[in-house]
């Protein structure tokens, strides 16, 4: 029997338990909620932006230490983004988890995912914060620019 | 349960360290099963209803045999009583469509909050689409149906109730009898969503007192994509088809098409046909055990369970306490620990639970959960599979914290 799994580490259970960004913001140019239909996780992330630029983010995470931790992640490393930022984290994220791609450089704390390659089932607890900021995002963006 | 049953399940032969405990959500295959589908798509395979050549009269025999099966297996009056389907999903959809087509606006049906997403979806797409009142029996505290609301949720615009016969979370047991004489009194039709019931033991539609009856092979030691829809004779007489095309006509011309009488009016397209001949397989398996030593002993290792749990701090059971009132599924909540995370260090202990909200979110919330972990019982489990979940929740709490 396996005693161990090193999919929970400290580091993801200290992430999780921080909750960085974890709130709402008073004002916000986009927000996006995101369930996992899988479990019901739901993650709702809010933006405020300036020069195309993340100022402030804020989100209401309910799901797993691997969903909270990621969110907590996105908390404390978003500000100072644009969109095309947060995409290329995204994809590097999703790379590393799908494609044995390396750690996206820009935010090392990801690395702590990596175990989570080998459960797929996984990955869209990972993503679901990523792909709320990215929800959020597009809505500033509509909202300040009317594009779609 | 003794290894000499364990063995007559292939995966759980061929996987001896395997505590698998998510019966509910898929049931092991039976060898006979699995060999009854080997040797139809070696010897048999064709397709049914359409050849005259010798192969398509045997795969043609081979999936009417499957018929009587799952008639003896329901103790249907009638073969032409059982609708293949490719599960309980599509079983409850097709009586969505067409029993739902001969309501109209105003007409109620009524289901339970604690109904699995795929007995409460379709009745809101009826709703939207015929206008019908969408009734909700609400549930107790221990998720059963509460039905001391039925008088206030019953009356003559009543057509049909649709529930479960016992819930995919709490395992609790729908009180069928009483739910039947109060339908009887104002005229409703009773559906019961036996895909959790099933497993434990063949059923007996004409005692039951119900007009359709559906359930899904896979949990019943069975094959995947297949399902059976038992109807009345005569309702289904009177039902439009749901799904349209080859098998289920009578005659088609440029301007207008008749249809077949049941049940291939309800057999659109090629149906799943070895897939029914090892669904046929497996009933004809379960109806040759004893159910009652089967019960006991589910029974047994239901109570040996809750009470290990009760002894957890800061667990929540969900659902009754009292295994008698259940079927042999348990959920539960523990305080902190989310079920995903939980069923992910047991999976590296060889234990196998769903995490989740079940696909039933309205019952979840009616006991004020949003998600939970669920082990299920089956006929193949023993004390040894308790007692690992006993060690491993205690591992992975430790391990969570």
């Amino acid at each position: 029997m396996n005693e161990g799994n090193s999919l929970y580490q400290d580091a993801i259970k200290q992430f999780a338990q921080a909750a960085h960004g974890h709130g709402q913001l008073a004002a916000a140019a986009g927000e996006a909620k995101l369930d996992n239909p899988l479990c019901g996780d739901r993650v709702g992330v809010q933006v405020a932006v300036a020069s195309d630029h993340i100022t402030a983010i804020a989100h209401e995470t309910r799901g797993c230490l691997l969903c909270r931790a990621a969110a907590s992640v996105m908390g404390l490393r978003a500000v100072g983004q644009d969109e095309a930022g947060i995409e290329a984290i995204t994809a590097g994220l999703e790379g590393m988890l799908k494609n044995e791609a390396p750690v996206p450089a820009a935010w090392p704390e990801l690395s702590m995912f990596e175990p989570a390659r080998a459960y797929p089932s996984r990955h869209r607890c990972v993503l679901l914060p990523f792909r709320a900021l990215l929800a959020a995002l597009l809505e500033s963006r509509r909202s300040r620019h009317g594009d779609i | 349960m003794s290894a000499s049953l364990r063995d007559e399940f292939p995966l759980l032969a061929a996987a001896p360290q395997l505590h698998y405990l998510d019966s509910a959500a898929t049931a092991q295959i039976h060898r006979l099963a699995l060999d009854a589908v080997v040797r139809h798509e070696t010897t048999r395979r064709a397709n049914v209803s359409r050849g005259t050549y010798r192969l398509a009269e045997a795969a043609d025999l081979a999936y009417e045999q499957a018929r009587q099966t799952a008639a003896r297996f329901l103790n249907a009056n009638s073969a032409d009583e059982i609708i293949f389907t490719s599960g309980a999903t599509a079983s409850l959809n097709l009586v969505a469509h067409a029993f739902g087509n001969t309501l109209k606006a105003g007409d109620r049906v009524l289901i339970s909050v604690a109904e699995h997403h795929s007995n409460f979806v379709p009745w809101q797409m009826l709703r939207a689409r015929k206008g019908i009142e969408l009734g909700l029996i609400p549930v107790t505290a221990s998720g059963q149906l509460d039905l001391a609301r039925l008088p206030e949720l019953i009356d003559r615009k009543c057509r049909l109730i649709a529930v479960t016969h016992c819930s995919n979370v709490t395992g609790a047991r729908t009180d069928v009898a009483a739910l039947v004489a109060a339908a009887r009194k104002v005229g409703a039709k009773v559906l019961l969503d036996g895909a959790q019931a099933v497993q434990h033991g063949p059923q007996d539609v004409r005692a039951l007192g119900i007009d359709f009856y559906a359930f899904s092979g896979h949990k019943c030691f069975g094959p995947g994509g297949v399902g059976v829809l038992w109807g009345k004779g005569e309702l289904l007489a009177a039902m439009p088809p749901f799904l349209t095309g080859g098998g289920m006509i009578g005659e088609v011309t440029p301007q207008a098409s008749t249809w077949a009488a049941p049940p291939q009016r309800f057999e659109a397209g090629t149906p799943p046909i070895a897939q029914a001949v090892g669904l046929a397989a497996a009933l004809e398996w379960m109806v040759g055990q004893s159910w009652p030593q089967i019960h006991a002993r589910e029974g047994r290792l239901c109570e040996l369970l809750i009470e290990g749990l009760l002894r957890i701090p800061g667990l929540r059971l969900l659902g009754p306490e009292a295994s008698a009132a259940r079927a042999p599924i348990v959920s539960f909540e523990v305080a902190g620990q989310h079920p995903h995370d939980i069923c992910q260090v047991l999976d590296a202990h060889n234990l196998a639970l769903r995490g989740g909200h079940h696909c039933a979110q309205p019952l979840m919330a009616a006991l004020g959960a949003e998600v939970c972990t669920r082990a299920s019982i089956a006929l193949y489990n023993d004390e040894a599979d308790i007692q690992a979940l006993l060690d491993g929740l205690g591992f992975a709490l430790r391990e969570l914290a």
